[in-house]
């Protein structure tokens, strides 16, 4: 009898600590997050026609808007236009990828191994401090006019902040998650795989979202100076829009350019957003 | 009624081998002059199936105790005698991994014993049991309430199936009325799996309401100054008059040694205390 009154009396206690769920709506949520960025969009536009309108440049050098809008929807309709997208996002996907794998091997060996750490530990900030735009005359000259050459300055651009995220998350593993994984019998390598990367997981989620804007940074350089005959790319067409002060047709590619980047990096944030939400870390609004 | 525990070692469990026997360990902290001798010279055994607490003002090198008696840290004098693959550490916080359900929490205790995914799943779920906690294996640790959680980490702690339970003032955080229960739990516990405990607190009722002995330390360093044998009757309660009692003679033991602290403040080292979570 005084066992069970005894679990109930946990029971009720547990009841009432444990806060009711509160979370928003799906459209709620929706529009919250719309209408601040439909709004900063109409700004821009504005500001942009508002430029335009001033007349400080002819209209062939610096198109308004709509006129941009427009090339924009044509280039939409077309198949040269997709060609270029799937080039760049390949490039972006392979070199990412590999930036992602080397970033992890390096962070993994450095934040293990101190002498290692010390020997390159700054090396890879100081890296990731090196605009990439400064490597592509030395790719060139190893690689080529080549997507090996693209391919190599993404990989630096992108690897050193990925390593940077990984190293940062086994650093700051909170030192009582380490003791109860020491009393629970894990050591060295088991202590590192169920302990201490995941716990790196919010920092390394971080560096790859750095990283995603760097290789994402690289790659334009890269497309705009490496122009490979008869593969279309979004630089390349950024390059000959120039060239043929094609104005709307330039702005069009630079909003591809920007969309894209910021798509990437919303996914990113989702990521970690679902992430803060599994491990409680904050109450998540967006 | 009370003697210096140095006397007594081993005296007390009549050649039945202890489940923890420190000698003579010391801890000194840091080098030359800035160092700090955080225990000195203790002796402290727990026979199996024994409940001690250990208590104390802070800086008395409890939490320090534990860790040495954990393994986690090297005694810079004398032998600590545990087996040290049957011990088991419950800490202030509960110290549960963010990234795993309750359940999971509590199976990565048999993951390290390699058992399979089905049988650590089943013995997570009775030891979920045994806290009260059988509906929240699904459940994240953020979840839950502070007392939830610290019984997870319990769950945890028993899951390890281990002879010594080792608890750094676990319940410190806890709202009194969810303290009274956990310790009645941890009590029924206790008896059912005949454990050995060494239980840090700071708080002396708490001491009396679950120990079969409490062990006072002195501040800075550590040392053991008197060892309480508690005899009240079970199940005591923290609110009875025994236990008051008891506690109220114990309190006037650590008041009269923390005063001798404020007679001599030059002596007391200003270092941060290594008696930290």
């Amino acid at each position: 009898m005084a066992a069970d009154t005894h679990a109930r009396q946990i029971a009720g206690l547990d009841a009432l600590e444990l806060a009711p769920a509160r979370r928003a709506g799906l459209l709620t949520r929706a529009w919250a997050g719309t209408w601040p960025v439909a709004l900063a969009v109409a700004l821009v536009l504005a500001a942009w026609e508002l430029v335009v309108l001033a007349g400080w440049w002819p209209e062939y050098v610096f198109a308004g808007p709509l006129t941009t809008l427009t090339e924009l929807g044509h280039r939409l309709g077309e198949a040269e236009f997709y060609q270029a997208l799937t080039v760049t996002l390949r490039r972006a996907v392979v070199g990412f990828a590999l930036a992602i794998a080397v970033g992890l091997v390096v962070g993994a060996l450095v934040s293990r191994i101190r002498p290692l750490r010390r020997a390159v530990g700054s090396l890879i900030t100081g890296l990731q401090t090196m605009p990439s735009i400064a490597w592509f005359p030395l790719a060139i000259l190893l690689f080529g006019l080549s997507e090996s050459a693209i391919l190599f300055v993404v990989v630096l651009g992108a690897a050193p902040s990925v390593a940077n995220g990984l190293i940062a998350g086994v650093d700051y593993t909170p030192p009582i998650l380490l003791r109860a994984g020491h009393m629970l019998g894990f050591r060295r390598l088991t202590l590192y795989r169920h302990v201490i990367l995941p716990a790196s997981l919010p920092s390394f989620l971080a560096g790859l979202k750095q990283g995603w804007a760097f290789a994402w940074r690289s790659l334009m350089a890269g497309e705009l100076l490496v122009i490979i005959a008869n593969r279309p790319s979004l630089g390349e067409q950024l390059h000959f829009a120039r060239e043929l002060a094609d104005s709307p047709g330039l702005l069009a590619t630079m909003i591809v350019i920007l969309v894209i980047g910021i798509l990437v990096d919303r996914l990113f944030g989702l990521a970690d957003n679902a992430l803060r939400r599994r491990w409680g870390l904050h109450q998540v609004t967006a | 009624m009370t003697a210096p525990l140095t006397e007594q070692a081993g005296g007390r469990v009549d050649g039945q081998q202890p489940a923890v026997r420190l000698q003579a360990v010391s801890k000194t902290y840091g080098q030359g002059k800035a160092s700090l001798l955080a225990l000195d010279n203790v002796a402290l055994d727990v026979a199996p199936g024994e409940f001690v607490c250990l208590l104390g003002a802070s800086g008395c090198g409890k939490s320090t105790l534990l860790s040495l008696v954990a393994g986690l840290d090297a005694p810079s004098a004398g032998r600590i005698d545990v087996d040290r693959r049957r011990i088991a550490l419950m800490f202030q916080e509960p110290a549960l991994f963010p990234w795993l359900t309750v359940s999971a929490n509590v199976e990565m205790a048999l993951r390290a014993k390699g058992l399979g995914k089905r049988e650590r799943r089943a013995r997570a779920a009775e030891y979920l049991e045994i806290v009260h906690l059988g509906g929240f294996g699904r459940k994240r640790p953020h979840e839950l309430s502070g007392g939830m959680r610290q019984r997870v980490s319990l769950a945890r702690a028993l899951a390890q199936d281990a002879d010594v339970l080792l608890m750094d003032e676990p319940f410190g955080a806890l709202d009194a009325m969810t303290r009274d229960l956990l310790h009645d739990e941890l009590e029924r516990i206790w008896r059912e799996r005949d454990l050995a405990v060494l239980f840090v607190t700071h708080n002396v009722r708490e001491a009396v309401r679950l120990g079969d002995r409490v062990v006072l330390l002195s501040s800075r360093p550590g040392r053991v100054v008197e060892d309480f044998p508690v005899t009240l009757p079970r199940p005591r309660r923290t609110d009875s008059a025994e236990v008051a009692e008891q506690a109220g003679e114990i309190t006037q033991r650590l008041r009269a040694e923390v005063m001798r602290h404020g007679a001599a403040p030059n002596r007391v080292p200003q270092e941060a205390t290594p008696d930290g979570p």
